[in-house]
């Protein structure tokens, strides 16, 4: 563009007759040019000189960065007052007492101790999320690469497939937790008369304290199509003759996965396993509606983080303590972000850096 | 495993271990669609059962009567029509805000050249990676001195300020754009914001379309910001609607079925027919299209 953009001038400035995209000082010279028209090189090249130094660097920049705020600013305001703005407010609200209609008064680091060593629930909530994210995020990555595999061989029908498998994905909302309530009931529900079938008493899900959160997993896993087609959209891009030099060197279907397929979605993978480990931390929702107002089920077994902070938000209404827990949030995610892309350099594999 | 039986002679070796291996990737992809679909199925059946049938042991699969006033009965039980039209009208403006305001934004970042464009769209990727949960209770903090709740402003007037997903999504798709088209527009007197409008708009179109289920399908089913935003029976959206018709009759699940039947059906018959965006959406999302 730094090239071309002086030629562009300079034909406009020949073109007499168009409007040019410049400043001031264009029309002058060629007001000057249509006059005098022996001296019409010279003011073509005045004419080049005065783009390229005054009117282009003042004028036609300042446009284009004005251009370019005026078309971010929708953004930017947001990102300034319904972001930046709150994150900072929250952080300072984070060190004091506050319920909104009260006084603002600074305690210091209070909010903090009590959560690290009067909390027991924000202990528990922070159990309950980490073992949510520590199975759901693997079986749902895993499930997802496994029917992308599937899903990607050259049969008829795929298409079908296709729609099937993602249509949970796309359902949710509270519809979809009362579904699963009914499915997972342990007298009447789906699940469990499944089980029987082969003999196994089920167990009361939703009611014991040691199968609410296997029960939230295994419904996250129901919508496992929405990754599905990530990795199939990658799988699509994986050139065919590596296959078929794998085919010649006699590779079975689990060598080629292994040694071909898998590392040449490693990039998907770290993206999808960055984005579902912060979508799994928050969960709320369905632990909202599928306990009773959000009481956190049995033995607290379903108050996830979210759900605790919520509860001191918008029960207690104790600001100063939730505020303190959004940014104790906003830390551990960052902390496993950087951790994910630390580690990600021992795996990840890019196709830039190989002979390919 | 019919499949398996179904299969041509195997005379051919290399025909027949191919037939081997459909044959079992079919298997489980029956297997699963089955597993899949069948819940649906169950909650489809449950809103046609009558209460007794529902306490019966062992569950039936299909209903002995299909009770279709159940769903007549349900809607009746409150004020769903009100819940539902307030759900229409936010996920409808909230839509227009989401198409325009953000393919306007990801036009700026993708076209124009401005200093500290590349800054700034770093910043948008980082909110990406932003927690909803860590803006939320401060973000109830302005909206409350801003005086604006039991109103619909802070579900609606976020979705007129962008989306960091949005945005991206609507970039890398105008990146595919040639920047001929707007060179060419800028030579002939343009302004970038008619070239907006009558050049990029047009050209971006399945990405609009794609931004716009997926805006409208959020707002339909969010559930958060109603409950957090609204405590007037009557500004209540289907979806809080439905979350409290739980706590007044929790044991009528036919009921209960039924409604959540109703409430997922705009989602499903926009899933069907604009399903090809679904795809391109989250396609262009994973950065690396096909």
């Amino acid at each position: 563009m730094h090239q071309q953009r002086p030629r562009e001038n300079v034909l406009h400035g020949i073109d007499s007759g168009t409007e040019t995209i410049s400043g001031k000082p264009v029309p002058v010279a060629l007001k000057k040019s249509k006059t005098a028209g022996k001296q019409r090189t010279e003011n073509v090249n005045h004419v080049q000189k005065t783009v390229t130094k005054s009117s282009w660097l003042k004028s036609k920049s300042l446009r284009e960065n004005l251009a370019g705020y005026g078309f971010i600013s929708p953004w930017l305001i947001g990102f300034f007052l319904l972001t930046a703005g709150p994150l900072l407010f929250s952080l300072i609200v984070s060190f004091s007492d506050y319920n909104i209609t009260s006084e603002m008064t600074f305690t210091g680091l209070d909010n903090y101790k009590k959560m690290f060593t009067a909390d027991d629930l924000f202990w528990t909530s922070l159990w309950n999320t980490l073992y949510f994210v520590l199975f759901s995020v693997p079986l749902t990555t895993a499930g997802a690469i496994f029917i992308a595999v599937l899903l990607n061989s050259k049969i008829k029908g795929m298409k079908i497939f296709r729609t099937i498998y993602y249509l949970p994905a796309v359902l949710s909302g509270v519809a979809v937790y009362f579904l699963w309530m009914q499915l997972l009931s342990p007298g009447t529900g789906l699940i469990n008369l499944v089980l029987s079938w082969v003999g196994v008493e089920g167990p009361a899900w939703l009611f014991d304290p040691n199968w609410t959160k296997p029960a939230l997993i295994f419904m996250k896993l129901w919508s496992v199509g929405g990754g599905m087609l990530l990795y199939l959209a990658s799988l699509q891009g994986v050139s065919n003759t590596l296959y078929e030099a794998a085919d010649l060197d006699g590779a079975n279907i689990f060598q080629k996965f292994f040694h071909i397929t898998l590392p040449m979605i490693t990039p998907i993978i770290f993206f999808d396993i960055i984005t579902s480990t912060i979508g799994a931390f928050q969960i709320f929702q369905e632990a909202y509606v599928m306990t009773k107002d959000g009481d956190g089920g049995p033995a607290h077994s379903l108050l996830f983080y979210n759900l605790h902070m919520w509860n001191n938000a918008f029960e207690v209404f104790d600001m100063g303590y939730a505020s303190a827990m959004a940014w104790m949030l906003f830390i551990i995610i960052m902390i496993l972000t950087a951790f994910n892309l630390k580690f990600s350099k021992r795996w990840v594999h890019y196709e830039g850096g190989d002979n390919k | 495993m019919k499949t398996a039986a179904q299969q041509p002679k195997f005379y051919q070796t290399m025909k027949f271990r191919r037939n081997l291996k459909h044959s079992i990737i079919l298997f489980f992809l029956i297997a699963g669609s089955i597993a899949l679909l069948t819940p649906l199925w169950w909650m489809i059946s449950m809103s046609l059962k009558s209460p007794e049938e529902i306490a019966q042991f062992p569950p039936t699969f299909i209903p002995e009567k299909f009770h279709f006033s159940n769903y007549i009965e349900a809607w009746s039980t409150g004020p769903f029509t009100r819940w539902a039209l307030n759900s229409v009208f936010l996920a409808v403006v909230g839509t227009i805000g989401s198409v325009f305001v953000n393919s306007l934004v990801a036009y700026g970042f993708a076209k124009l050249k401005f200093k500290g464009r590349n800054f700034w769209f770093v910043v948008v990727l980082a909110t990406m990676l932003l927690p909803g949960f860590v803006t939320m209770v401060p973000q109830y903090m302005l909206f409350s001195k801003l005086g604006w709740i039991n109103t619909y402003l802070p579900l609606l007037v976020p979705s007129f300020l962008g989306s960091a997903f949005f945005i991206f999504l609507l970039r890398q798709f105008m990146m595919t754009i040639p920047n001929e088209f707007i060179e060419a527009a800028v030579m002939d007197g343009a302004g970038h914001l008619k070239i907006w409008w009558h050049i990029m708009l047009p050209l971006t179109k399945p990405a609009l379309i794609t931004v716009a289920i997926f805006a409208f399908n959020g707002s339909w089913n969010d559930l958060l910001g109603p409950l957090l935003y609204l405590n007037e029976e009557h500004l209540y959206t289907i979806q809080l609607g439905l979350q409290t018709f739980k706590g007044s009759v929790q044991t009528q699940w036919n009921y209960l079925m039924a409604m959540s039947v109703m409430i997922l059906l705009p989602t499903v018959l926009i899933f069907f027919l604009f399903q090809k965006f679904f795809i391109e959406g989250s396609n262009i999302s994973s950065g690396t299209k096909g």
